[in-house]
């Protein structure tokens, strides 16, 4: 077997109630592969959010994470961040404008099939879907190594949901990173998962085969 | 030229008018009736010791006194500073935010005033020194309440919004500067708008003391300039200290954004 391109050792969110971590803080054990996608199912509450924000160190956290066997703590914050890249279940945007949040060229938005126009456009004007393509594809150009997707399609149309899957699944493939996705819809995970893990008790545990076909 | 000596008949009349309004207010029902007599209280109260205290500070004008008092003075407007914002850094940095711009901005400056530009003998002469940092603390005080709330509360507000930078890999710094530039702004337009009206619409509060204790016009006025540039350049670099010293403590070594730090 090849070495784990993320490894993650009794990892917990600081966060994280002790009654939804089973009331004991041992924390989450976790090998991604290159190439590979995971999908995360959970009750909501079970801290699939805060696990993916632990990975990628947005809040206090105790546990070792190692990125092609460095461990953390040999990155500063943002330098793991820009690596290993959580996207929110909702996108934030800081400026009013498309423009703001890209410095440099649109044109590459093609690759994603956004209409031409959406580059001179409003944050605001954009739909949900739009948004959400955008957003995933603001962490796409950051050139991450790991992908924490949370619920990235929970608001998309079937198309649009179809669109974000076929752009990770290149992205995964052409740069050899990996991906952790919350998913509850059973066909995408079907669709895009190479494992299929349930986070709960704080422990995460293989999903049964029927629930992930 | 010498003041007109006011006598207590003429201060009970003043008081009078207060007292008018506070039983119109009461027969209107406002509900400001309480507040505004025990501000009055308060004013007459606080001043008259204060005054008391200045008298004998005047009198007996050793440096230990006056830095005693400027430390007390100092003290309280840390606490004002801190009751002012909703959202406080929790802990000791809540109160010493505040003071310590405070403490950096007025006291450099009442220094070099006094040593530099004024020149009273001797430099620490309470007579001048007490009322000019009493000045720029006021005013200091108005500037870093203004600027670290707006920066608090856009912290809380904007969370998503800085996370979702953080989450990119950028820096702190990068995630809060739109916030950071808003609170510094927010902090100086009071003064960059007492100065633009200086003169014009109102008559700055010093001076009309200085004329009314008739000192020459010109006078007052080259003191009320001199006073205006020295609260600015202090509400400037009390509210950048308190701005950017505040930001840093919203974020951890890891730069990861810490509302916990924040009280609710």
């Amino acid at each position: 077997m090849p070495a784990a391109l993320l490894s993650i050792h009794a990892l917990y969110n600081d966060r994280q109630p002790a009654a939804a971590a089973g009331g004991v803080a041992y924390g989450v054990d976790l090998d991604l592969y290159a190439g590979e996608t995971v999908c995360l199912s959970g009750q909501s509450g079970a801290g699939k959010t805060l696990l993916l924000r632990a990975i990628a160190d947005l809040d206090p956290n105790h546990g070792e994470v190692l990125l092609e066997g460095v461990p953390r703590d040999r990155f500063s914050g943002p330098a793991w961040r820009r690596r290993v890249t959580f996207c929110a279940a909702e996108s934030a945007w800081w400026g009013a404008r498309v423009t703001d949040h890209f410095a440099d060229a649109m044109r590459e938005a093609d690759e994603f099939a956004l209409a031409a126009e959406v580059a001179g456009r409003a944050i605001a004007e954009l739909s949900t879907g739009e948004r959400q393509r955008l957003a995933l594809w603001r962490a796409l150009r950051v050139g991450p190594k790991v992908l924490l997707l949370d619920e990235p399609t929970a608001a998309l149309d079937a198309a649009a949901t179809r669109r974000i899957e076929a752009t990770v699944r290149r992205y995964l493939a052409e740069r050899g990173a990996a991906a952790l996705w919350v998913s509850h819809d059973a066909g995408q995970i079907a669709r895009i998962a190479d494992r299929h893990l349930i986070l709960g008790g704080g422990i995460l545990t293989s999903a049964p085969a029927s629930e992930a076909s | 030229m010498t003041a007109v000596s006011l006598s207590a008949v003429d201060l009970a009349l003043a008081a009078c008018l207060v007292l008018l309004l506070a039983l119109i207010s009461h027969r209107m029902a406002l509900g400001v009736a309480h507040d505004l007599l025990v501000a009055a209280a308060r004013t007459a109260i606080q001043l008259t010791l204060v005054g008391m205290l200045l008298k004998l500070l005047f009198e007996d004008a050793g440096p230990v006194w006056v830095v005693l008092m400027a430390l007390a003075m100092l003290a309280i407007a840390g606490r004002e500073v801190w009751a002012r914002q909703k959202h406080p850094l929790r802990g000791v940095w809540g109160y010493g935010l505040g003071a310590g711009a405070m403490f950096v901005s007025c006291f450099t400056l009442v220094i070099f005033a006094l040593l530099v530009l004024v020149q009273p003998v001797p430099w620490y002469q309470p007579q001048y020194a007490i009322p000019l940092l009493g000045m720029l603390l006021g005013n200091t005080m108005n500037a870093i309440a203004l600027g670290v709330d707006r920066m608090n509360r856009g912290a809380i507000n904007e969370r998503n919004i800085i996370e979702a930078r953080l989450a990119l890999g950028d820096p702190a710094r990068e995630a809060t500067a739109a916030l950071r530039r808003d609170a510094v702004r927010v902090a100086l337009v009071p003064m960059i708008n007492a100065m633009a009206a200086a003169g014009v619409v109102s008559l700055p509060g010093m001076m009309t003391g200085q004329i009314l204790a008739g000192a020459p016009p010109l006078e007052a006025v080259k003191y009320q300039i001199l006073i205006m540039f020295l609260i600015t350049a202090a509400t400037g670099l009390g509210a950048l200290w308190a701005v950017e010293t505040g930001a840093k403590r919203l974020f951890d070594d890891r730069e990861r954004l810490r509302i916990d730090r924040l009280r609710n």
